[in-house]
């Protein structure tokens, strides 16, 4: 029998209905395996009283018969996610010791769907990172190893707690953010399922900002389903959100049948990089077999403007930072700096800001200062958002072509060593090459596990689909879950 | 475009983050690494692109001004690093 903690969100909930377990079981369990986990350094504010009280109370609403599907499950909540009286930093030193008076509306629905907390978990500082060295609290550590070395390897980022903590199954599943990958890289790096959703399917409102016009909250599960399950619960309009959407939430879950036959599959040929590791390609000619046996067409096509993603991305992206990050002067919350005699205002607000904020945060802040500076604005900024209307574009017209989705790697390679040296910033920028231009169309995209390399490591699949369509897009990757068969788990060392 | 020292301390003073003196020569060589990389930007013909503003195609909701939410000073202040009196504390700013 599969032990608790590694149940998948759909498992749990019908066995919380039929009375075989109960949310209180399912909690201790959890709250057990995260204890006994402190090498991975994922949960960062266990919440075990708050965890208990949930369970609890989720007990007590499935006996009434009134259990919606989250509820009783056992989540980690990303440290960007404000939640009410506990520690909420970003991982971040200059919010160390704020505990927010409100609840984010993602963990708000959440948790009145039934969820119940376990902990914070890890994080790059601010959501600024891809290998989760950037956060206050130190290195998140993938619970994968290659073969029998024991070599401390990255679960990617910015949601790398969230990422290790559902691959060593100290949860269910867990909530992310992704900007331009945070998501998807470490689901990929760790060997599960994760989902940014369209721009502005689920409210952003009590997540701490990093660059609000690509930010997107999104499910990190055990399998598509899960995500599904998820998103139902995450996602709605919000008037406290004025970019969230008010369309319907559709139920995800009835939208999984697994068939694809008849959808237009396509292949960017710009995604084919210089230098990409053979089971890289090798592994996405594997999801083309597998898309073409579940009865879809495989096309190729061409997204023009690939290439300009990722610079553009790095004026957007910092300058959106520069503004948002700009509340943290040690006025209102978090850390301020000691004064000495006769230091003004302004000399608080730059002390406070060089002790709080790490250094890859600094440099972001200072270069969206530098690209909106008077000047500069027009040769970066405002090109940067010409180049990412015409990215956009590239998309809108192959989707106008009739291609359904479109299947890319997830990430250019598999889980890397923490504690590499990059003598060039640039060099990390770089694992976000297929994830970002998602962001920057705002379009929903998953990573699906779908193989290991040779070194015993996960290699996912991305996906990408159309504005509002996550249940089409979670059914195509569901056809590549069913034929991928990825059942792996990381070896248990920790 | 080339960040020099002085350009690097300015940017941090705009920034508000204290830069130490020798600091500053890594974070000028740091700001022109990812200059040189966004530069590739000039590659691309933009004539005629508007820049974007919202990812989807949205008219802002618009609600009556109205109070609808309020009165929790203590709750506001609770995070204050330096609170007194029901106001955030800060060193002198006017001589």
């Amino acid at each position: 029998m599969t032990k608790l903690n590694a149940l998948t969100i759909a498992e749990a909930r019908d066995r919380l209905r039929t009375g075989e377990i109960t949310a209180t079981e399912l909690a201790e369990v959890c709250l057990s395996a995260a204890d006994a986990a402190k090498a991975l350094n994922a949960v960062v504010h266990p919440t075990p009283e708050i965890a208990m009280d949930q369970a609890k109370a989720a007990d007590a609403r499935i006996q009434a018969g009134d259990a919606p599907d989250m509820c009783g499950i056992p989540l980690g909540i990303k440290d960007l996610f404000c939640t009410k009286g506990v520690p909420s930093q970003a991982a971040s030193g200059i919010l160390e010791g704020f505990k927010p008076e409100y609840e984010s509306t993602v963990t708000t629905q959440l948790f009145d769907a039934g969820a119940v907390m376990i902990g914070k978990l890890n994080m790059d500082e601010f959501a600024m990172g891809s290998s989760n060295e950037t956060s206050v609290y130190g290195n998140v550590v993938n619970p994968w190893r290659r073969g029998n070395d024991d070599t401390a390897l990255t679960p990617g980022g910015s949601s790398g707690g969230s990422a290790s903590a559902v691959a060593a199954d100290l949860c269910l599943a867990a909530t992310g953010t992704d900007t331009g990958g945070s998501i998807r890289q470490p689901a990929a790096f760790v060997g599960i399922t994760g989902l940014k959703p369209t721009y502005g399917r689920v409210s952003r409102w009590g997540i701490v900002a990093f660059a609000s016009s690509l930010d997107q909250a999104g499910p990190m599960a055990k399998s598509v389903t899960d995500c599904a399950i998820m998103l139902k619960t995450m996602a709605g309009h919000d008037p406290k959100d004025s970019t969230s959407a008010d369309i319907p939430v559709p139920d995800f879950e009835a939208m999984l049948t697994g068939d694809v036959k008849g959808q237009t599959i396509g292949i960017p040929k710009e995604y084919r990089m210089d230098g990409m590791p053979d089971e890289i390609e090798a592994l996405w000619a594997e999801g083309h077999a597998m898309l073409e046996d579940a009865g879809a067409t495989i096309v190729d096509i061409s997204l023009p403007h690939t290439k300009y993603a990722l610079p553009a991305y790095y004026v957007v992206a910092p300058a959106e930072a520069s503004s948002n990050l700009a509340r943290y002067d040690g006025v209102r919350y978090g850390h301020r700096a000691k004064l000495a005699q006769g230091d003004g205002v302004t000399e608080m607000y730059e002390k406070t800001r060089a002790e709080g904020f790490g250094a890859e945060v600094k440099r972001r802040v200072m270069i969206g200062t530098y690209v909106l500076s008077a000047g500069f604005y027009d040769a970066y900024y405002n090109r940067a958002r010409r180049v990412r209307a015409m990215i956009k574009k590239d998309f809108e017209d192959v989707f106008a072509q009739g291609v359904d989705a479109i299947l890319t790697p997830a990430t250019p390679s598999s889980a890397f060593p923490l504690g590499q040296e990059f003598d060039d910033p640039v060099q990390m920028y770089l694992n976000d090459i297929f994830t970002v231009t998602v962001n920057l169309a705002g379009l929903p995209g998953i990573a699906v596990p779908a193989g290991l390399d040779r070194q015993g490591l996960p290699l996912g699949l991305q996906l990408i689909g159309k504005p509002w369509e996550e249940g089409a897009l979670l059914n195509v990757a569901k056809a590549v879950e069913d034929r991928a068969g990825f059942v792996s788990k990381p070896q248990k060392w920790w | 475009m080339s960040i020099d020292i002085e350009t690097a301390r300015k940017v941090a003073h705009l920034a508000r983050i204290k830069v130490e003196d020798e600091d500053l020569p890594a974070l000028a060589a740091d700001f022109n690494r990812i200059l040189e990389f966004v530069e590739h930007l000039n590659e691309v013909d933009v004539e005629g692109v508007e820049p974007m503003t919202s990812v989807t195609p949205m008219r802002l909701k618009r609600r009556e001004d109205v109070v609808t939410d309020g009165g929790m000073a203590d709750k506001v202040l609770s995070n204050a690093p330096d609170a007194r009196e029901g106001f955030f504390a800060v060193p002198k700013v006017v001589e």
